[in-house]
């Protein structure tokens, strides 16, 4: 009992890239590479590469999960945590390194895995219960249970290729929650289905854990899933372990950490050809400094150098705000807001658009800038900006809030009026009535 | 929060043989050269390779008019081809053994030859086919080709019935040699199986494979005597051909069912059935030694 259920050990797991051999200089050269090319890749897809094509996707990583444990495994894309997952359920080799697991092993990497679209779903239930390690026994006395939670009853006899993408997750979620494994591996699984049937999710996973002591693997970018369903974090930054410690603390590494890596203020362009006018940099200030993370509630501002080949009048700078989907927030450009120093021609110049407070809730965002003259944009910069806007105690109640489902918050103020009083009231009136 | 709640009875039965069993300890870590097969896993999973075959035989009629019905209708079209093609045109009628129907002397050899042409094309592309499987589950690999093996093994149980009414039909009066088909199937099985586990993983690391599977499956029909009689090559030269494990294997399956028309060729048929069996052992460890690097290159 006292040995950790899984340890980890200086696990390491590295690709190698395909990397493009040098340009051809001539034809003959490009005839005799063609000739030696199969060759070439034969030794590159055997594994003879070289050191210096290869990628450590984990490297170094080390820790220790205790029974019973619920551990959350953050971290950015790329950062390793899949590579992980996979050498834990013994998907892939690890290049160096063991690890011991002490107990069965069920993993859910991606929801419905084996499902086939012409079966029904009665025959999915079996078939991918028995991918995921389920005996046939176990799944028979699962079945109605995974039916119910699911809420495919209907459509049990219908292949599932004509079920909606809802029912398909759903049904394909409820097969894997019924798996009765001493450690259970989550990758990101819920960030399918709807709000709704995430919550159940959570609810069935918490269960596993709590209820029925199960050890638990759950990766994800939600960090409320993380925070309300684990205790323990894992954060992985570049294939190396970052931090180990309380849920808490990992999800506020996650949250403020490693920004300062992806995340710039400042972006400098260069010119387009034949653009004019153009822009030179342009930079994010949140509270009038250059940062490109912003607390919730703080002052965003955008600024942009620009040039122009003409001396230029009424120089038109806009902005689109977007989220990681793509969704448009907000669009903004300085037309209608004329400014007597326009007015005059320049060759360059700053103009600076604060938004003041910006109600965002704690995301990333996307900046689109564009960049003309009064008739038509001439340079426009896609995505060009990008900044975090972080959880922040707006309402001062000592704790971030829980975030929203929607893009914005609001500076709300809720006033409040006992219903007693209006009951007497109207109970006032309806007497005055009666007389 | 509700539907949590009326799940959770059926959820409380399940404390199940998990806990009681002994605390296995797995470690995971690089292992060079060569690996063994872990029969205990395969036996484990024994559910898994039955649910991956019924899938195949499943799938693979759905959504088709005649459904079931091709299982019979692809080797009799064959057989029907070869007959009017090799037995007619190429004059192979005129090579019989005494007496013989080419069509039913070719049906003799496409029962073996159909299950093992299924195996070479089918079960080589098998795990390109099942990414999706192999990048996000771990089950022992094998089971994909044998499935497809195994799902081959369903559509030769059809075909078996074909031929006895081809034979009835035909007045081929089968002699107790017949018995011999079941001994036999074990040779074949075994090429059949490594044929697969060897392409299939070949295929993975080399999509080149895909190509080459097509016109391999062509050329080795040629090579083995499917519509031409074994006794085509030179009595010298037939232990040679006997390294091929089809040469004796087709061979044996024409004696087995023709009984009285076609003697056994005892020596070739063992040479047949080492190298089948050699080549299964091959197979075997060579998809063993390239499975650990499935995921990272499918």
């Amino acid at each position: 009992m006292s040995k950790p259920i899984i340890s980890v050990e200086e696990l390491g797991k590295s690709y190698r890239l395909g990397l493009e051999t040098h340009q051809r200089k001539t034809f003959r050269d490009a005839v005799a590479a063609s000739v030696t090319y199969p060759w070439r890749r034969l030794r590159e897809m055997s594994e003879h590469g070289t050191e210096e094509d290869t990628f450590w996707a984990l490297r170094d990583v080390s820790f220790e999960v205790k029974r019973g444990e619920v551990i959350g495994i953050i971290g950015r894309n790329g950062a390793g945590k899949s590579t992980l997952l996979k050498i834990l359920s013994s998907i892939t080799e690890p290049t160096e390194g063991c690890a011991r697991l002490r107990g069965r092993v069920a993993s859910l990497l991606e929801v419905g895995t084996g499902f086939h679209p012409e079966l029904s779903g009665r025959e999915n239930i079996y078939l991918n219960g028995s991918i995921l390690g389920m005996k046939k026994a176990e799944i028979a006395k699962n079945f109605d249970a995974i039916v119910a939670f699911a809420e495919v009853e209907k459509f049990l006899d219908t292949p599932v290729k004509r079920y909606s993408s809802g029912m398909y997750v759903r049904l394909a979620f409820a097969v894997a929650a019924h798996l009765e494994p001493e450690i259970l591996i989550v990758d990101e699984v819920l960030a399918v289905g709807d709000a709704q049937f995430q919550k159940k999710c959570l609810g069935k996973m918490q269960q596993v854990a709590a209820g029925e002591g199960r050890t638990v693997l759950f990766v994800s970018h939600n960090m409320p899933a993380v925070r309300s369903l684990c205790q323990t974090g894992l954060v992985l930054e570049h294939g190396k372990i970052a931090l180990r410690g309380n849920a808490e603390e990992c999800v506020n590494r996650y949250l403020t950490a490693g920004m300062e890596d992806d995340l710039q203020a400042t972006v400098n362009f260069t010119r387009p050809k034949n653009v004019s006018p153009w822009m030179t940099s342009a930079t994010l200030l949140t509270d009038g400094v250059p940062s490109p993370v912003l607390p919730m509630g703080g002052k965003l501002s955008i600024e942009v150098n620009f040039e122009s080949e003409a001396p230029i009048r009424h120089p038109r700078f806009g902005l689109v705000i977007t989220t990681a989907d793509g969704d448009k927030l907000l669009n903004l450009n300085n037309r209608f807001q004329p400014s007597p120093e326009f007015e005059r021609p320049v060759h360059k110049g700053t103009i600076r658009c604060d938004l003041g407070m910006v109600p965002l809730v704690a995301r990333r965002y996307f900046v689109s800038l564009y960049m003309g003259d009064q008739v038509h944009d001439s340079h426009v910069a896609e995505g060009a900006l990008s900044f975090e806007v972080t959880e922040h105690d707006i309402w001062g109640q000592g704790k971030v809030p829980p975030p929203a489902d929607s893009h914005i918050w609001w500076p709300t103020r809720f006033s409040f009026h006992s219903g007693d009083q209006v009951a007497t009231a109207l109970g006032a009136d309806m007497s005055d009535l009666a007389i | 929060m509700s539907n949590a709640i009326a799940i959770s009875p059926s959820v409380d039965v399940e404390p199940t043989a998990v806990s009681e069993a002994p605390p296995q300890e797995r470690v995971i870590r690089a292992r060079p050269g060569w690996i063994s097969v872990d029969w205990d896993e395969l036996w484990q999973f024994r559910e898994l390779l039955y649910f991956l075959v019924w899938r195949d035989v499943k799938v693979r009629y759905k959504q088709t008019a005649l459904g079931v019905a091709w299982a019979v209708l692809v080797p009799v079209f064959s057989m029907v081809i070869f007959t009017v093609i090799f037995g007619n045109f190429a004059h192979m009628k005129n090579d019989m053994p005494n007496g013989v129907n080419y069509s039913v002397w070719n049906f003799a050899a496409l029962l073996p030859w159909t299950f093992f042409a299924t195996a070479l094309s089918l079960g080589g592309q098998s795990l390109v086919s099942q990414q999706q499987l192999l990048t996000k589950i771990y089950f022992p690999r094998l089971f994909v080709p044998t499935a497809v093996a195994g799902g081959a093994l369903v559509d030769m149980a059809i075909s078996y019935g074909v031929m006895a009414i081809i034979m009835a039909w035909y007045r081929v009066v089968p002699t107790w040699g017949v018995l011999t088909l079941l001994p036999l199937m074990v040779p074949l099985c075994l090429a059949s199986l490594g044929i697969a586990y060897m392409f299939s993983a070949l295929t993975v690391t080399y999509r080149d494979f895909r190509f080459v599977l097509q016109f391999l499956v062509q050329a080795w029909m040629f090579v083995s005597p499917v519509i031409y009689p074994a006794s085509f090559v030179p009595p010298r030269f037939q232990w040679i051909a006997s390294f091929n494990p089809m040469y004796g294997i087709i061979d044996g399956f024409r004696s087995a069912l023709l009984g009285r028309y076609q003697p056994w060729h005892p020596l070739n048929l063992s040479i047949s059935i080492a190298s089948s069996i050699a080549l299964f052992v091959f197979g075997l460890f060579y998809f063993r030694k390239t499975e650990r690097r499935f995921a990272d290159i499918a």
